[in-house]
């Protein structure tokens, strides 16, 4: 069973088709670079995928059952555009909240572990309005990854973090990769996202354009993809 | 940056029942303990009512007989001003840092998120109509307490009618950018017939009569009022959020 299937995908903002007819599949285990251009249509995938958006038509399974599904749901992780964490709690409280949710067992303990992880723990009281950029963002990866999900999707995870955030991100994805999760990161950063994937879906004005391995051709030239595969 | 070791973290096998209810609690602890720090929704709302409590009571005068009269509809119509300040920030908090799809995504329903926040949107509710009625009392010198197991249902029932109205307009208006106009003008329409019957059952209340086989049909109009519109908030809330 794949970890994603996506089929006969369309999905309009108004009468425009962010999505058209858009046919994929994530087999378990692969780490997926969506590479697209501003406005292909990635983050709209990814938000149907996370079951935040319903497509007009098509249909999409992850892990075998509906993205609204339960089931599918606790074993998916989240990295959007927004952090997704409360300024009004702490750190340990918003992480314990989403342990909680995710149905883990023991939240304090899993919480605190994930906080030392981050290298949070030393403001685990201290409330999230006062923290830095950087210290937010990690705080958002320790509640993506918290729950340990069998699926992760990654909305443009790299943008705007600091070094320690990524390089937390980095150690957490490649962990994630190696222990056979299934990951679907979009990106800009092609060097990044090609040296961690193991497949590569390219989209264009919604459609897709390229899906197949990451080859050695790929990674040794980054815009090799968008020149074959690109819009013109 | 501590290098990555392995948790161990195992999803709890417990009974759905159960599941549902801790996800909807968590939710609601979420919320009041965000309140509790911010108390930017409670302190709006509790002067809201109180100023407006003191300004009718200038305009009025307290030993006029005529004032208990319209007591239930003075207070009824201060709460409901007062609660559209908190109903409406019940999901747009949720907008900060992209929250809302944060919780979305998670394995809570559309239905326990609705609940949580219901809960939660009651407590506040409730809060500010504690202090308001001794405040209106002392004003509008009307013994509030001679019936009080009733009227405790009455504001119950009348105030979870509110919530579970403004808890569902909150979230069909919560991208909308007129949301703090929009919601009153959903809610207020809808209310009608459970404000009529608060009203109704409040004045009979505080005219110190207690309430009869006659007024019996208002606190029917309530409950099943407020039975219907929790099961269609329940139902369609998903809808609402996800499309």
């Amino acid at each position: 069973m794949n970890a994603v299937e996506v089929q006969g995908v369309w999905k309009y903002f108004g009468d425009y088709p962010a999505l058209r007819d858009l046919t994929l599949a994530v087999p378990r285990g692969s780490c997926m670079a969506l590479l697209g251009r501003n406005g292909a249509g990635k983050t709209t995938l990814l938000r149907i995928l996370a079951g935040l958006s319903r497509p007009a038509k098509g249909t999409v399974t992850i892990l075998g059952a509906d993205t609204r599904a339960r089931a599918s749901r606790v074993g998916v992780g989240v990295l959007g555009h927004g952090i997704g964490v409360y300024e009004e709690l702490s750190a340990i409280e918003n992480l314990r909240l989403f342990a909680r949710l995710y149905g883990v067992e023991n939240p304090e303990r899993t919480a605190s572990e994930w906080l030392e992880r981050a290298g949070l723990e030393r403001v685990r009281d201290g409330l999230v309005r006062e923290f830095s950029r950087g210290m937010r963002q990690r705080l958002a990866v320790a509640r993506a990854f918290l729950h340990e999900p069998t699926l992760l999707l990654l909305d443009e995870p790299f943008t705007a973090l600091d070094d320690r955030a990524i390089a937390v991100l980095q150690t957490l994805l490649r962990r994630a990769r190696d222990e056979g999760r299934s990951i679907i990161m979009s990106t800009h950063q092609l060097r990044e996202a090609l040296e961690l994937a193991t497949d590569v879906a390219l989209i264009n004005r919604g459609r897709l354009a390229y899906t197949g391995p990451r080859t050695d051709e790929m990674l040794n030239d980054p815009g090799w993809l968008y020149r074959n595969y690109g819009e013109a | 940056m501590t290098p990555a070791g392995s948790i161990a973290t195992t999803v709890k096998p417990e009974l759905a029942a159960l599941r549902w209810v801790r996800g909807a609690a968590a939710v609601c602890a979420k919320d009041l303990r965000s309140e509790l720090r911010s108390k930017d929704t409670i302190n709006a709302s509790l002067s809201f009512a109180l100023v407006i409590l003191l300004l009718f009571s200038f305009a009025f005068d307290p030993g006029v007989d005529t004032v208990r009269e319209i007591s239930g509809g003075l207070l009824w119509l201060v709460f409901a001003f007062a609660g559209a300040l908190v109903l409406n920030r019940s999901y747009a908090r949720e907008l900060v840092n992209d929250c809302l799809d944060a919780l979305l995504s998670s394995p809570v329903s559309g239905a326990q998120l609705f609940l949580g926040k219901c809960v939660a949107n009651f407590v506040l509710l409730v809060a500010v109509e504690v202090i308001c009625i001794p405040v209106f009392g002392i004003f509008y010198n009307v013994n509030w307490t001679r019936h009080l197991g009733q009227l405790a249902i009455t504001f119950a029932l009348g105030t979870w009618a509110l919530t579970v109205i403004g808890t569902m307009f909150s979230a069909m208006t919560v991208n909308l950018r007129l949301r703090e106009l929009m919601l009153p003008i959903l809610v207020y329409p809808m209310m009608i017939p459970a404000l009529m019957a608060a009203i109704q059952l409040t004045t009979v209340l505080m005219a110190g009569n207690t309430v009869s086989a006659d007024n019996l049909i208002w606190f029917k109009v309530l409950i099943g009022f407020d039975i219907i519109f929790t099961i269609l908030g329940v139902s369609f809330v998903d809808t609402v959020l996800i499309g």
